[in-house]
């Protein structure tokens, strides 16, 4: 999952979107335009919307066919003495005998629906279960994040700033550690120090959850907080090390640029230069690559949640796999891949959004591959 | 041959270290890549680590005093013993036995052993996929490129262990009694589903630059036909990359295998790697028994390590910007 240049290079970003040849938006006319989405950018939304339309089909295809190969739907419903025109009778109240692209209009038409069907395993409607898991992955994956930006940034700042020092080379060392790390092994020297050696804070569990609504918060108890600890550290440390790595990255790129130079030679002061015009042109790359990592928590979340035996969707995912449950493992592959969908897609419109240039004059040699 | 990059030559010598010719041996004595290498400590001691873990898990069944795959020799009065170190160490057990009396010590070298494998395996069959469909996509273009590289964007979008996850899900319902073979290829292929993109992307990138370049138009006009072109002339110029990616995939997978194994999902029990030992002492870390855990996951972490420092100064050596 390590970026291999570095993050550095523009072609580990997401698609850009072309260059807007608008002649009513002057190059430079900046953030505050509100001709954010001008004319010319709704073809590029388009075909972003359909694209991200195919993938999730092709997703879908891939978890239709989970149903299609693994397991035979009806042995696992009928007992063991069920006659064969009883197993006919039963395929043909379901829709298996019909042909494989009927039943996948079927399948896609439940699963916009929500409705997955009945969990081998539990017995229960696959739906419910994960309504039931999704709150305590996100308040995971959320408060790993916060930590891993409000972190990751200052310290990639000063290891940029101090780069010669060797305090910086020294958080640069402990970085390539917390990436080189599994995240498994992270959250067991994490439990060993502070569950069992200190008693600090407890190795497993949610703790006391309040009930809003449909949603079980664990955020709003101070044991809550106790027991989210450890697991959001551990899911934290690896996007930690990536954002600082990152940030040091484009800081120095960017203290090499002519833009700093000329505002050193404007005499600004250092802290204007760092933080007005150096840091602010770094945050558009951190941003993005923080945004995809959100979906990259929630995939590196099952291994936490493993761990702490957290009871959110990716301990019932690992579950699934184990036993092996159908119905889970697609509806769970379903979610992800929506959430990866909307997270890329947003992540492209915000980055049009975000830098002018992109919707700017066009750059000769830059834009679609 | 004459169309290498000499630091690329260098580095595919240095992987042939084993037997060279004796002038590749002197070229690569001569070489910017080996002075750098030699002035480098870090480097130096990361080759040393990563070669000491390799030479360990290759000779286990001579250096390991146990075998632990052999039930006959376990005895379960020697379970939970500590390192012979401490107050009730036994010399026999340099690291201290499991809980089922294995000795630490060997059921490390061999689970090193089961992870180098899988790690090895599994980058090889990635570069294999992933160098293929570079060259192609990057060579024919059009609508082959397009379609390749819309499919890497969307493959690269999800997590590798998820995936991983998956595919080792599916593998294991689709062949519920895999043997230990069929276990390990279905591991070796669930690893290597999304890594080959990086391969390609990076060789198509390549390909790209390379397939304008003189060498190839002479090439096509002597009449070389497009697979030899691809093969014996545009490849060798494109590996350099390759190299760096494939040397900092291994600690990946070997990093990912061993958290497959720690979920439960990965190596087959009786076989077990570092990832399962370490699942195995996860449970004991309570009782105080800390060696059966800590053991398998300092070599894990040390493999993994050097093998990240090798890359990353492989990286930079190889970079001419840097120069």
């Amino acid at each position: 999952m390590v970026w291999e240049d570095g993050g550095g290079n523009p072609s580990s970003y997401p698609m850009r979107p072309p260059d807007a040849r608008s002649p009513e938006v002057r190059p430079g006319a900046g953030g505050r335009d509100s001709r954010v989405f001008s004319a010319t950018m709704l073809p590029f939304i388009l075909r972003r919307l359909a694209q991200a339309v195919l993938v999730l089909l092709v997703v879908g295809m891939g978890a239709f066919s989970l149903f299609q190969y693994v397991g035979d739907p009806v042995s696992n419903m009928v007992g063991q003495d069920a006659t064969l025109a009883q197993r006919e009778r039963l395929r043909g109240e379901l829709g298996l005998d019909r042909p494989a692209p009927v039943q996948f209009a079927r399948f896609v038409g439940h699963a916009l629906g929500g409705d997955f069907g009945v969990s081998l395993r539990q017995g229960r409607e696959v739906s419910v279960l994960i309504a039931e898991r999704l709150p305590a992955t996100l308040e995971l994956s959320v408060v790993a994040a916060a930590l891993a930006l409000a972190l990751g940034i200052p310290l990639g700042v000063y290891a940029a700033l101090r780069r010669r020092h060797w305090d910086a080379k020294l958080t640069m060392a402990v970085s390539l550690l917390g990436v080189s790390l599994p995240t498994f092994l992270i959250g067991i020297v994490l439990i060993e120090i502070f569950s069992v050696l200190l008693g600090w804070f407890p190795s497993f569990g949610r703790g006391t959850t309040v009930q809003l609504g449909g949603w079980t918060s664990g955020l709003l108890t101070a044991d809550g907080w106790r027991h989210i600890a450890l697991p959001a550290l551990t899911l934290a440390v690896y996007q930690l090390a990536l954002v600082m790595r990152l940030v040091r990255a484009e800081m120095l790129e960017a203290l090499r640029s002519d833009y700093v130079k000329f505002a050193r030679a404007r005499g600004l002061p250092d802290r204007v230069v760092h933080f007005g015009h150096a840091l602010r042109n770094t945050l558009v790359p951190v941003l993005t690559i923080t945004g995809l990592q959100l979906g990259g928590l929630i995939a590196f979340s099952v291994i936490t949640e493993t761990v702490f035996a957290w009871p959110g969707m990716g301990s019932l995912f690992i579950q699934a796999v184990q036993f092996p449950d159908v119905p889970v493992m697609a509806a769970y592959l379903c979610l992800v891949a929506l959430v990866f969908v909307v997270i890329n897609l947003a992540v492209d419109l915000l980055y049009a959004v975000v830098d002018p240039r992109l919707r700017a004059h066009a750059v000769p040699g830059e834009g679609r591959r | 041959m004459k169309h290498r990059p000499p630091a690329i030559e260098a580095a595919v010598a240095a992987d042939r270290v084993a037997a060279p010719p004796a002038s590749r041996w002197r070229r690569l004595r001569r070489s910017d890549l080996w002075h750098d290498f030699t002035h480098s400590p870090l480097a130096l001691l990361a080759v040393f680590v990563a070669l000491v873990c390799v030479g360990g898990a290759l000779f286990a069944p001579w250096l390991a005093p146990h075998d632990p795959f052999d039930l006959a020799t376990l005895d379960l009065a020697d379970s939970h013993l500590p390192p012979a170190w401490l107050a009730d160490g036994r010399a026999t057990y340099a690291l201290g036995t499991d809980d089922q009396g294995r000795d630490i010590l060997s059921a490390l070298l061999y689970g090193a052993r089961i992870s180098l494998m899988v790690g090895l395996c599994s980058v090889a069959l990635s570069v294999l996929v992933g160098v293929t469909t570079g060259l192609v996509a990057g060579f024919v273009g059009g609508v082959v490129d397009a379609a390749l590289m819309r499919l890497c964007d969307v493959m690269l979008s999800f997590p590798t262990i998820l995936i991983a996850l998956l595919v080792d899900g599916v593998g294991r319902s689709l062949f519920p009694h895999a043997r230990d073979v069929l276990a390990f290829a279905v591991l070796i292929f669930a690893l290597s589903f999304t890594d080959w993109v990086r391969y390609a992307r990076t060789v198509r990138g390549s390909t790209l630059v390379e397939r304008r370049k003189e060498y190839v138009l002479a090439a096509r006009l002597v009449g070389v036909s497009r697979g030899r072109l691809l093969r014996r002339h545009v490849l060798p110029n494109v590996l350099g990359p390759v190299l760096v990616l494939a040397t900092i995939q291994v600690g990946q997978a070997i990093v990912a295998e061993a958290t497959l194994s720690f979920l439960g999902v990965g190596v087959p029990p009786t076989n077990p790697s570092l990832g399962t030992l370490i699942r195995i002492g996860n449970d004991f870390l309570y009782a105080g028994e800390w060696w059966i855990t800590v053991f398998p996951a300092a070599t894990l972490v040390l493999i993994a390590m050097s093998v990240n420092l090798l890359g990353d100064w492989l990286r930079d050596a190889l970079n001419p910007r840097l120069r």
